[in-house]
């Protein structure tokens, strides 16, 4: 079954904080539809101060739902409302030392249980604005809804630009079946009656090589010719755009040279000696070549001296 | 402390006569079958006499209608897949919405192949409505396969019943069998089902071992060609050893026939008696009094199963649960879906499975056990308070659903 560490195992066994509060000012009761799990949260804030004095939770779930509940109360005890606003899920599951991927949905009930709670003390109304699916890929625990989301907001139409997008794929790549079935369906639904699919732009696998293939220009219209300066400009553009993405991953791109069509830049954090090297620079690669409506090519900055 | 075993849904102690007489196999005859040479024919004639037990266990009419695979899994999918290829001009399975993954997957992929498939549902208690099988039977089905014993609650099909529906239409019937084979008496020969799957390791054989009965004059189509090993029915080396181990288990299954059906009955009610005397706002599922001897699956209202296993598994008992978060997929189970189960409930079912190995003893301390960790998660739950569950529970607690 699932490999829980030992502290989720403690918190599980011992739970902290469980059972209802009577004088609680604050009340989250949220919900995961997929798996049926649901738990309450109870804070007892003081009025002056906003410092949660104490926190309670009952939860009708699995072990996970339950000691990272117990996580949770643990965490914020003592912090004020907006400070406690700022645990994240992955906060939680740090606490207990990792959650199996299957499980991290349970760390995510227990930050929007806090959400909910905070907007029940605030006289707010909480919505939840995130939906869960169908985990797809196991390696990096990403669902189905979130793969579908970003194909459609990206047009994405292969497997690889997935896994840039998202990483899922990345790793064992037993999912690939399930990803191609999600393009399929995408794909389908984007080409009305009559209408025909945008052409396939492939980008040569991640684990043939480390250097990706020049991405062909997404863009065949001709278009004024840029100086040198405009094109750095707009490489640095698409840097910039996609820094947050990897810098939520804890890692990050600087750009390093651009000489021609070849643009070399130094992937840094977790980014650098990650497994998906290849696949991010892959759609970075992609991703200036469409800004830029010429194919480049995408190299770390260690390959400069090889080239020179 | 001993630990307990109740979870031979799941798999079963390879027992120790059974290892003896596969153990000579690997070591002194290893020999291949094919071969003409005396290793070898000593090992063709363990695995024909492993055939005649099986063919024994079955109550089948002939050995050569026993086909020895490597599991129920392999089993299931050669029965269907052949009776598609086998009859092209037919395009429809009909099966149960209980089936195990080894026949629903299979059959959710032949749908999107192009395949029709009907998925009988079943009531709260998990029974068939005949009256909706026989509607369904015409002569574009190719093949009915609906299993013998449900693996969750232990709940019996009638499926001789419905094989005979399904022969006096011409179409092929196939069971997958591997719960209750070994665990009630069968006598094929007297039925109208063509094809039967089997698993070794349901029945204290060991695992990687598996039998597919295919009635003789049922068309066949192969899904391993190679060799003519089983008659070109099914290519690939013997796994002599197992089909050696397979065919004492068979032997030992049917000799402890009588027992499994009054001993381990007798634990199992007791078993299900006691729990349910001490823990209220708990029932047993499926089909009570049509259900399997060593089978109670019981649903321990407002409180999760997988937690349940944990602290059971801290105390040294194992069983298996429905709950969403003991299968891999998170999906909650499937079979208390289809049989209507309220959530809160049918995330608390928790499955017993005994063998001809349980003892009065473990009986008697499980039913100690078990009353004291469900108070502890109910203590937990926001469905329950000190007084029992909430004043209509569904309403008094309801969560925002992401």
């Amino acid at each position: 079954m699932w490999e829980y560490s030992d502290k989720v195992r403690e918190h599980f066994f011992n739970p902290r904080n469980s059972g209802p509060l009577e004088d609680a000012n604050g009340i989250g009761d949220v919900g995961s539809i997929q798996c049926g799990d649901a738990l309450r949260l109870m804070l007892k804030v003081n009025p002056e101060t906003e410092v949660i004095e104490d926190a309670r939770f009952q939860t009708f779930g699995c072990g996970s739902a339950i000691a990272s509940s117990s996580a949770l109360t643990e965490i914020i005890k003592g912090m004020t409302l907006d400070e406690a606003l700022k645990v994240s899920n992955q906060d939680i599951a740090d606490y207990l030392d990792g959650l199996p991927p299957e499980k991290m949905h349970c760390s995510v009930m227990g930050r929007e249980a806090l959400q909910a709670a905070v907007a029940n003390y605030r006289g707010e109304e909480w919505h939840d604005d995130h939906e869960e699916g169908t985990l797809v890929c196991k390696c990096f625990a990403i669902d189905a809804v979130m793969i579908e989301d970003v194909v459609k907001a990206n047009n994405l139409n292969t497997v690889e630009e997935v896994t840039f997008y998202t990483k899922a794929g990345g790793g064992c790549a037993a999912c690939h079946e399930g990803i191609e079935e999600i393009l399929a369906r995408v794909k389908a639904e984007r080409a009305g009656p009559g209408e025909v699919s945008p052409p396939l732009v492939q980008i040569e696998p991640a684990t043939k090589s480390a250097i990706p293939a020049a991405a062909p220009a997404a863009a065949p219209a001709a278009r004024p010719r840029l100086t040198s300066v405009q094109r750095i400009k707009v490489v640095e553009e698409v840097l910039e755009s996609l820094r947050p993405m990897l810098q939520r991953d804890k890692g990050d791109v600087e750009l390093v040279e651009v000489q021609g069509k070849h643009i070399y830049v130094n992937l840094k954090g977790a980014c650098s000696g990650c497994m998906m090297e290849a696949a991010t620079l892959g759609g970075i690669q992609q991703k200036i070549a469409e800004a830029l409506g010429e194919p480049v090519l995408v190299l770390p900055a260690s390959y400069m001296a090889l080239e020179a | 402390m001993e630990p307990i075993y109740l979870d031979n849904n799941a798999t079963t102690r390879v027992d120790p006569a059974t290892v003896e007489a596969m153990l000579p196999f690997f070591t002194e005859h290893f020999g291949n079958p094919s071969s003409i040479h005396a290793f070898g024919s000593q090992v063709g004639k363990a695995i024909k006499q492993a055939r005649s037990q099986v063919q024994a266990l079955l109550g089948a009419e002939h050995d050569s209608e026993i086909i020895f695979t490597s599991c129920g899994t392999e089993s299931d999918s050669t029965a269907i897949l052949s009776a598609l290829k086998a009859q092209p001009e037919r395009n429809t399975v009909i099966t149960t919405a209980v089936e195990h993954p080894a026949i629903l997957t299979l059959c959710d992929w032949l749908e999107k192949e192009g395949y029709i498939v009907h998925k009988l549902k079943v009531d709260k208690k998990g029974r068939l409505d005949m009256d909706e099988y026989k509607s369904l039977l015409n002569d574009r089905v190719a093949v009915v396969s609906v299993m013998w014993a449900n693996n969750e609650t232990g709940t019996l099909f009638p499926v001789e019943e419905m094989a005979e529906l399904a022969a006096a239409r011409g179409i092929m019937f196939h069971t997958d069998a591997v719960q209750a084979v070994g665990k009630i008496p069968m006598r094929l020969k007297d039925s109208k089902i063509d094809m039967l799957s089997l698993s070794g390791h349901k029945l204290h054989a060991p695992k990687g071992i598996g039998v597919l009965y295919l009635r003789r004059g049922c068309r066949f189509r192969p899904l391993l060609r190679g060799g003519h090993q089983e008659r070109g029915r099914r290519a690939g080396t013997e796994n002599a050893p197992a089909i050696v181990a397979l065919g004492k288990a068979a032997e030992l299954a049917l000799a402890y026939m009588e027992h499994e059906n009054t001993e381990v009955k007798r634990l199992r009610d007791k078993l299900e008696k006691g729990i349910l005397a001490r823990v209220s706002h708990a029932f047993a599922t499926g089909d009570v009094s049509n259900r399997l001897p060593n089978t109670s699956n019981i649903a321990f209202e407002y409180v999760e199963g997988e937690a349940i296993l944990l602290l059971l598994n801290k105390v040294g008992i194992a069983c298996s649960s429905g709950s969403a978060c003991t299968s891999g997929s998170l999906e909650p189970s499937h079979v208390m879906r289809a049989m209507g189960i309220p959530y809160t409930a049918a995330h608390g079912t928790i499955r017993f499975s005994l063998s001809r190995y349980t003892t009065e003893a473990e009986v008697d301390r499980v039913i100690e056990a078990v009353p004291p960790i469900i108070a502890q998660l109910r203590k937990l739950s926001p469905y329950w308070t000190e007084k029992g569950p909430l004043t209509n529970p569904e309403q008094a607690f309801a969560p925002a659903y992401a």
